[in-house]
């Protein structure tokens, strides 16, 4: 059995449904993300998990700990719920000093003092902050910061830590030394992670498994290469990575892009039956799993190609539609008001949007 | 360009430039130097020692003392008081908490000399309509509290300047982030440790700074002590000065006391000042923040309709009872009898807005300074606030610190400083006519001026004037068509800010008044001093209802603005 459980969880703010009876398990020592774009309900999730919001439906559990129950009328304030958990905008207590916040929730539990400066310097030691104990966290930087509100969290040393976008308020080249520090920190003591953020390279980057959220409903749980590669549905293809999305034109049986004359392949993959009974359809692709041919292929005219450092990035125009193609420096493409042809690798079928 | 436009834009820079330091020169600085003058100059040479002897002499050490003593009262007071509303309104669940932040804000707009009338009327010892109901109703032997003692004004005085931490501390408890809460409630704390270790300690600056302000209001208040003090011979240095001025008819003594007394204000202002710098500069954490969820709430439960009651009740006490009772002593035939509808009547009302010449003088008086102090300044208060936050000249430091140098000195100080220069001594004899009350109010409020326009100039970004001047506008047009009409908002709020207070005004009025240029505030003043009891509510009540529509109108009229 999962070691966090929501089960049929549900959230409502008025008339406007947050979260709609979300239903996840997570593992003991899993980093687990929830993505999606803003007002998704990733953050009500993480904060109904928390305590900070009650539950309108379900129940959420830890181990053998009920921590939310509507059916039972059961609430356990977040006070009492032991986690760890780490904030956008730090939160780290201005009057005290970095010793004084990371020291703040083993004396709230009136802990010994003794016991008390042995943890707290453990959780310094871990966060590299031993140098900065004394210091006010206002003269630190951001990252500084953020690594108090890390050990903070850590100092209970608890089961479960709950990620508020913990990175986002970083510059980006802190982002990611701060994500292997997450990482070796939960290597080191072994916690649980529910990760909230809207970054998909973090999430992918960090994470064991992924829920892919829009408008309070799950779209997706998997591993970081399946949502990548396999996704569940066109809006978790859309908001993963770079894409393209293409009409395309059914009739007898033969696909083609609108506007173009080539034949698309259609069994690899199959077009799903209901797709085909509509007569329209959706081909998704990613820019970077699209090759250009010398012969054959859809045919267009290259509007524009601009160079990213690594990957040139063509903008393809077929009969009206623009089809974004990337591909390394080192291959050889076509020239800006070229025509050229491509062939789609990986092609994944949507049904066509009404 | 040409080259003509260019020179045109430096003449408007100098132009605006020398404008601006002449008149902070002329109507601040002046006047505070010639009471440091007069104070430490004594037969053309600097003389501390003398300085000493006046204020050793008791009633004038004991001004001072009773100055700090009911300042530090207040202070005290207002701040607990100010610090609870503030953390009921926001961090509890308290039933109708917008309207209750709304209702705690009103004792700012009831002037505390006319609520200090009213406590008069209801708790002098032997006349006050409470006490008289105590003893002759329920038998009691004596009063049941003296108005007429430093606790009566320190309660006074707290009930209307409370507002002043009260909104300090809302504002930074809205503004604080709530995951600076949170992670304390998700370390294990609970709501009454995160409230002791974490909200108060943040919020502290806010409620420092507030108190301080208060402080340096109460140290320089004249009225309420003025109404309340003089009768059992409480002074503090407001009512000393205005006392020495006033009875010695402008003796050198008595005016020499005078600036030393100033001289003293001034500087326990300045030293007042600068804690409130240093405490807003070192202290004021970093703690407002982007996402935002709604804040903690604390459960009040059983409690929440019995605080919600005393609230109400404490608005009621505070507010209404004393309104009340000025309206109603205003309809009184005779001061004394009893509210009873044959002895109410509205005679005193017609006469005191149409009949009476002393009265109907007082209130064009203090409508005509308003209108013109307001315009006055707050046209130079844009002026000075460009020179101050867009142009980039020399001197202008100088300028900055005239600028907050009325911030730090306080009516009465300003009307002697006005005095001093304005009677003849230097030329220019405006003594005993309005003139030298429109000096004095501009002088008072070009502080409010200076803060709200130098606020709206900050928000308009240098390059929309640039793009002007780029688009072919000289300075004068770029000025006149960009500039101006951007930092309206700002303008408005100026008028506003300077035009009500001083509709109310009468620390400083009092001490310039002559026999036809009583201001509302004065002629008030003067007919409770000369026992015309019923006619100065009568007239208090009229400016309650200046005030409060004044305060309406303007509510409505900024909402439209924004």
């Amino acid at each position: 059995m999962a070691y966090v459980r929501l089960e049929n969880v549900t959230k409502k703010f008025g008339a406007v449904t947050a979260v709609d009876r979300l239903t996840i398990g997570i593992e003991k020592g899993e980093c687990f993300s929830m993505l999606g774009p803003s007002g998704c309900g990733k953050t009500t999730t993480l904060r109904m998990v928390a305590g900070f919001e009650d539950i309108d439906d379900g129940e959420i559990h830890v181990g053998e700990r009920l921590l939310s129950s509507r059916r039972r009328n059961y609430y356990l304030p977040p006070e009492k719920r032991g986690f760890g958990m780490v904030f956008q905008a730090f939160a780290v207590w201005p009057h005290l000093s970095v010793h004084e916040n990371v020291a703040f929730p083993l004396r709230v539990r009136k802990l010994p003092a003794a016991e008390i400066d042995r943890r707290t310097r453990v959780a310094l030691e871990h966060t590299n902050l031993l140098a900065s104990a004394r210091k006010s966290p206002e003269d630190l930087s951001g990252g500084g910061k953020q690594r108090v509100a890390l050990a903070r969290a850590l100092a209970l040393n608890p089961d479960v830590m709950l990620l508020d976008e913990p990175l986002s308020s970083l510059d980006p080249h802190l982002r990611e030394e701060m994500r292997f520090e997450i990482k070796d920190l939960q290597r080191t003591f072994g916690f649980s992670i529910l990760y909230v953020t809207h970054d998909q390279s973090e999430a992918m980057a960090i994470s064991d498994r992924i829920l892919v959220m829009d408008r309070g409903v799950v779209q997706q749980v998997d591993t970081p290469l399946n949502v990548y590669q396999k996704p569940a549905n066109r809006f978790v293809f859309g908001f993963i990575g770079l894409s393209n999305f293409l009409e395309v034109n059914l009739s007898g049986g033969e696909a083609r892009l609108n506007g173009a004359d080539a034949r698309l392949p259609v069994s690899t993959p199959p077009l799903p039956a209901e797709v085909k009974a509509g007569g329209r359809a959706v081909l998704a692709s990613r820019p970077s799993e699209i090759d250009f041919v010398a012969e054959g292929g859809v045919r267009g005219v290259v509007k524009r190609c601009a160079y990213l450092g690594e990957v040139i990035d063509y903008r393809v125009d077929v009969g009206g539609q623009e089809i974004r193609i990337q591909k390394g420096r080192r291959t050889a493409g076509p020239r800006e008001g070229e025509p050229c042809g491509f062939v789609f690798l990986k092609p994944h079928w949507y049904g066509a949007e009404e | 360009m040409g080259r003509g436009s260019g020179g045109g834009g430096v003449g408007i820079a100098g132009v605006m430039l020398s404008l601006s330091v002449g008149i902070l020169v002329v109507v601040v600085a002046v006047p505070v130097l010639i009471i440091f003058f007069n104070a430490l100059w004594v037969a053309g040479r600097f003389n501390v020692a003398d300085m000493v002897k006046v204020l050793s002499e008791p009633d004038t050490y004991r001004a001072l003392l009773n100055s700090l003593f009911i300042a530090s009262g207040v202070t005290l007071m207002s701040t607990l008081i100010g610090t609870f509303f503030a953390w009921l309104v926001t961090r509890t669940d308290l039933p109708l908490k917008a309207t209750m932040k709304v209702l705690f804000l009103v004792p700012f707009m009831l002037p505390s000399f006319i609520g200090a009338l009213a406590w008069k009327m209801l708790l002098s010892p032997r006349a006050g309509y409470i006490n008289r109901f105590f003893m002759d109703v329920l038998g009691f032997d004596g009063p049941v509290f003296d108005i007429y003692s430093f606790a009566g004004i320190m309660g006074v005085e707290t009930m209307y300047l409370f507002p002043f931490v009260f909104i300090q501390v809302c504002g930074a408890l809205e503004r604080m982030d709530p995951t600076l809460e949170e992670s304390a409630r998700i370390s294990g704390a609970s709501l009454f440790t995160i409230t002791r270790k974490i909200t108060i300690p943040l919020v502290m600056p806010s409620i420092l700074s507030g108190a301080l302000l208060i402080m340096l209001y109460s140290m320089a208040h004249f009225g309420t002590v003025a109404v309340l003090g003089i009768e059992t011979g409480i002074f503090n240095i407001p009512t000393l000065i205005y006392e020495k001025i006033h009875q010695s008819a402008g003796s050198f003594k008595s005016i020499r006391t005078g600036t030393v007394l100033a001289t003293v204000l001034v500087v326990t202002a300045a030293v007042i000042m600068y804690i409130q710098s240093k405490v807003l500069s070192r202290g004021r954490y970093q703690i407002i923040a982007g996402k935002s969820f709604r804040p903690l709430e604390i459960k009040l439960r059983g409690l929440r309709v019995p605080i919600l009651c005393l609230c109400i009740g404490y608005i009621a006490f505070t507010i209404l009872l004393p309104s009340i009772t000025i309206f109603l002593v205003g309809g009184l035939k005779t001061y004394g009898l009893p509210f009873t509808s044959e002895n109410l009547t509205l005679a005193n009302y017609k006469y005191i807005l149409f009949d009476w010449k002393l009265t109907r003088d007082a209130i064009w008086n203090s409508l005509s300074l308003g209108l013109a102090a307001a315009l006055i300044t707050m046209f130079a208060g844009v002026m000075i606030s460009y020179v101050i936050v867009k142009m980039k000249v020399r001197g202008k430091g100088i300028l900055e610190f005239l600028g907050m140098l009325p911030f730090s000195v306080p009516g009465s100080v300003i009307a002697l400083g006005v005095i001093l220069t304005w009677s003849g001594k230097y030329g220019i004899n405006i003594y005993n006519t309005v003139w030298i009350i429109l000096v004095a109010y501009i002088a008072r409020y070009m502080a409010f001026s200076l803060k709200a326009n130098s606020a709206a100039l900050e928000q308009v970004h240098d390059s929309l004037v640039e793009a002007a001047r780029a688009s072919g506008a000289t300075m004068g047009q770029a000025l006149r068509d960009i500039l101006l009409p951007l930092v309206r908002p700002g303008m408005l709020a100026a008028f506003f800010l300077i035009f009500l207070p001083a509709l109310r005004e009468l620390t400083v009025s009092v001490l310039l008044y002559g026999p036809t240029t009583r201001t509302i505030g004065v002629a008030i003043y003067t007919l409770n001093e000369d026992g015309e009891t019923v006619y100065s509510a009568a007239l208090a009540g009229v400016a309650l209802l200046i005030i409060v529509t004044g305060q309406t109108i303007i509510g409505r009229f900024t909402r439209a603005v924004k």
